[in-house]
């Protein structure tokens, strides 16, 4: 854990009393037995927009905290433990490219909004299954944004989206234009084919050229927080489990085969949670971004992919039933792997931008 | 280990950088720039030209070579915040710190927390000029992960204790002036019986072997010890305490063992600049083999979230006052990533990478051969992995072994 300041700490332990109260796993079960495509519930995220959540990036003069950066993923790593479903993650990103890329009229308009909670936004980049910005054919022309986005996270909640043309990045709001088409995912969530037919769009004119970079990197560090969470929920549900079970008349973690497994996977924790807040330091000192965010959504993909594969494996045949909430962690954590750049994308991304 | 608190005065750093740069200008030979210190590592050798003599001799005046240790005993009394100038303003200059060895890095800790008034007095200022070679007397033919088990005696005559028995992987035994030794005071109680002695390497009935190792080198030794007399006051700590004091000792070693920063700069080329050398380029100068380039990437991403973990353990046990638990997570991560990176710079090489000895291989060719051998003793010494994995278990996870 980094070293925290005291408001850090506070918000911290805040974070994680609400979540383990107000937000556990069972809130989620409850939420996916409704049935509604949106996914979330709006009460609770009125809770933790009222707790100043949504506005912990975005400026004191429009309407946020600005806590930074640490704080943001402090608070998102809580809620992954507990798998909370909510837009917070898309809004909070849809205000960093605002925050990044808006005139002073855009910021005036929409931060304020989108910190008190009243305004969703998510981020419409990817057009196929696997993240690739380098290909993306949505064009604007006359002010009117056409194009069709694939698997964007929180789409039926969203009010606002911050869409990817070839050209820049726009703010298109829902309405007129804007058609859904769910894509119900294992993680059972809320995603969306958004498909742009002429939509009115208004781009982000400042942040330069690295503005879709930027957004993305920011996107990675804070995915990379929530699976920081899920992973780290994942190993301490394991492990509680391992203390319980008796099997030869002895509690499983007892023996040194697993034992080891669990060692292994402490060791590797230790690393995703060092990548994944060097992310978020770098965010905050705004130096060796690019790098940082790499190196933590990479981490975060292999140490939550390994952690979720040994938390079913480790549990036996109960992590198998929906009974057990182990299984909600595996779902949502390939969602997650394969939104914002896959391993193998992430290490291609190392290399190139290392120059080899 | 007692450190100056981390206060400083407004422009305090500025005047203190000030100093170290003119003391470098005054005392580091320029002929000396850029190379490692060799002489501090345990593997000697014993040679010391007169500019390495000239420079560890400053160093060790000002007590700067163990800049955090207490001023009273020989060390530089420095706070945390200075001893990082003093690193960055020696690294600026390509100066190295030529005060090392086990002496520093392990027994030197270790005495300033359980040692007598006097044996600090006694050991602590050679160690910090440089003058004294330390080796560690732990591991034995029957005592290597069960290091509790060792059978060393130390009988006690009165005034003296008579040793016998072997020790063996004693690191630089052959290079030594004194050891820090387990042995068994007590054959009744396996860990209460065990007490930590200090020998003179050069006291009649103490007989060094070096070991040659699959690297060719021999690092390593075999130490005998017959009917060897050793003082009462080289006794650390109390009768029967020595597993207590052993195990934090291990502690500071697992840290350094660990290697972060230290090793980062040791390693020198970077595996993709070597991959550039020895493998083709494609036309956008990227590595040509893209499966080569994919795996280096892979070890470069977790090389460097080893890095991060290791500064986070720093500041974090800056916090906690000390070397902790997590110095077995830091042995375990560092030295598997290090042989991994060892392996994959001699495939890299392909059979150029394999060169022993003579002809047709560069410098840095052959001595790359060399430590990807010495590299596998890592992950066994210091504890094996394994030994790591069931601390980690049952101290830090608690797992025990009956519930």
């Amino acid at each position: 854990m980094a070293v925290l300041n005291e408001e850090q700490e506070m918000l911290r332990d805040m974070a994680r009393e609400w979540a383990t109260n107000e937000s556990p796993v069972a809130a989620f079960r409850k939420i996916r037995a409704s049935g509604d495509p949106e996914a979330f519930d709006r009460d609770a995220y009125g809770a933790m927009a009222q707790m100043g959540w949504s506005g912990i990036i975005v400026p004191e003069e429009h309407g946020g905290s600005d806590f930074g950066w640490l704080s943001a993923g402090l608070v998102v790593e809580e809620l992954g433990k507990t798998l909370t479903a909510s837009p917070l993650i898309a809004t909070t990103l849809a205000a960093a490219a605002i925050v990044l890329g808006g005139s002073d009229e855009q910021k005036a308009k929409w931060l304020p909004r989108l910190a008190a909670g009243e305004t969703i936004g998510t981020l419409a980049i990817d057009e196929g299954p696997r993240h690739d910005p380098a290909k993306l054919s949505a064009s604007v022309a006359g002010g009117k944004l056409s194009g069709t986005k694939a698997f964007v996270h929180e789409a039926h909640g969203a009010d606002l989206f911050v869409v990817a043309a070839a050209d820049g990045l726009y703010l298109v709001e829902k309405g007129d234009g804007v058609s859904l088409a769910t894509r119900k995912l294992a993680d059972q969530r809320s995603h969306a084919e958004v498909t742009f037919d002429g939509a009115p769009a208004e781009k982000l004119e400042n942040g330069g050229d690295s503005l879709l970079g930027d957004v993305l990197d920011r996107a990675r560090i804070l995915t990379a927080c929530e699976m920081l969470g899920m992973a780290q929920a994942v190993f301490d549900m394991t492990l509680d489990y391992l203390k319980q079970r008796v099997q030869f008349n002895q509690v499983l973690a007892t023996f040194q085969a697993l034992q080891h497994r669990m060692a292994d996977l402490f060791g590797d924790l230790a690393m995703m949670r060092s990548a994944v807040e060097g992310g978020l330091q770098a965010l905050d000192s705004g130096f060796g971004v690019t790098r940082a965010a790499t190196i933590a959504k990479a981490e975060a993909n292999r140490v939550l992919h390994a952690m979720s594969r040994e938390g079913i494996q480790l549990h036996g045949g109960i992590g198998m039933t929906d009974e057990y909430d182990v299984g909600f962690y595996l779902k949502r954590a390939r969602v997650l792997e394969a939104s914002w750049g896959s391993t193998a994308y992430l290490r291609d991304r190392f290399a190139g931008t290392s120059g080899y | 280990m007692a450190t100056q608190p981390d206060v400083t005065a407004p422009g305090a750093d500025d005047a203190f950088r000030e100093e170290v740069r003119q003391f470098l200008a005054e005392n580091f030979p320029p002929e000396l720039k850029g190379k490692g210190n060799a002489l501090a590592s345990v593997e000697g050798p014993t040679q010391e030209s007169d500019a390495q003599r000239k420079w560890r001799e400053a160093m060790g005046e000002r007590g700067w070579g163990t800049p955090t240790w207490p001023r009273e005993y020989g060390g530089g009394g420095l706070t945390r915040r200075q001893a990082r100038i003093l690193d960055e303003e020696m690294a600026r200059a390509g100066a190295y710190n030529p005060i090392g060895g086990m002496g520093v890095m392990m027994f030197g800790p270790t005495l300033l927390e359980y040692g007598s008034e006097a044996q600090k007095k006694e050991h602590i200022p050679p160690i910090c000029r440089g003058e004294i070679r330390w080796c560690q007397g732990y591991s034995e033919p029957n005592a290597g992960s069960d290091l509790a088990n060792l059978q060393t005696t130390a009988e006690d005559k009165g005034d003296h204790y008579l040793v016998n028995g072997q020790k063996t992987w004693t690191s630089g035994g052959q290079w030594a002036d004194k050891c820090f030794c387990l042995v068994r005071t007590d054959k009744s109680d396996k860990h209460r019986g065990i007490s930590f002695l200090l020998i003179d390497m050069d006291a009649p009935g103490v007989e060094v072997r070096p070991i040659q190792m699959i690297s060719g080198m021999s690092p390593f030794c075999e130490t005998f010890f017959t009917d060897v007399k050793v003082p009462k006051e080289n006794l650390v700590g109390e009768e029967g305490q020595g597993w207590t004091i052993g195990k934090r000792l291990l502690q500071h070693e697992r840290t350094n063992l660990s290697g972060g920063g230290s090793l980062a700069r040791m390693m020198g080329a970077s595996l993709s600049d070597l991959a550039k050398k020895y493998v083709e380029t494609d036309a956008d100068g990227a590595i040509a083999d893209k499966v080569l380039r994919d795996r280096i990437a892979d070890f470069e991403i977790r090389w460097n979230a080893f890095l991060l973990t290791a500064r986070r353990a720093a500041e974090e046990s800056k916090a906690a006052g000390g070397v902790s638990e997590i110095s077995s997570v830091l042995k375990k991560l560092g030295t598997k990533l290090g042989q991994e990176r060892a392996e994959l710079t001699i495939e890299i090489m392909g059979l150029q990478g394999l060169g022993w000895e003579g002809e047709g291989f560069s410098e840095a060719e052959l001595a790359g051969v060399r430590a990807w051998l010495f590299g596998k003793a890592t992950t066994i010494y210091g504890g094996s992995t394994e030994i790591q994995n069931n601390i980690i278990a049952k101290r830090v996870l608690g797992m025990l072994d009956h519930q």
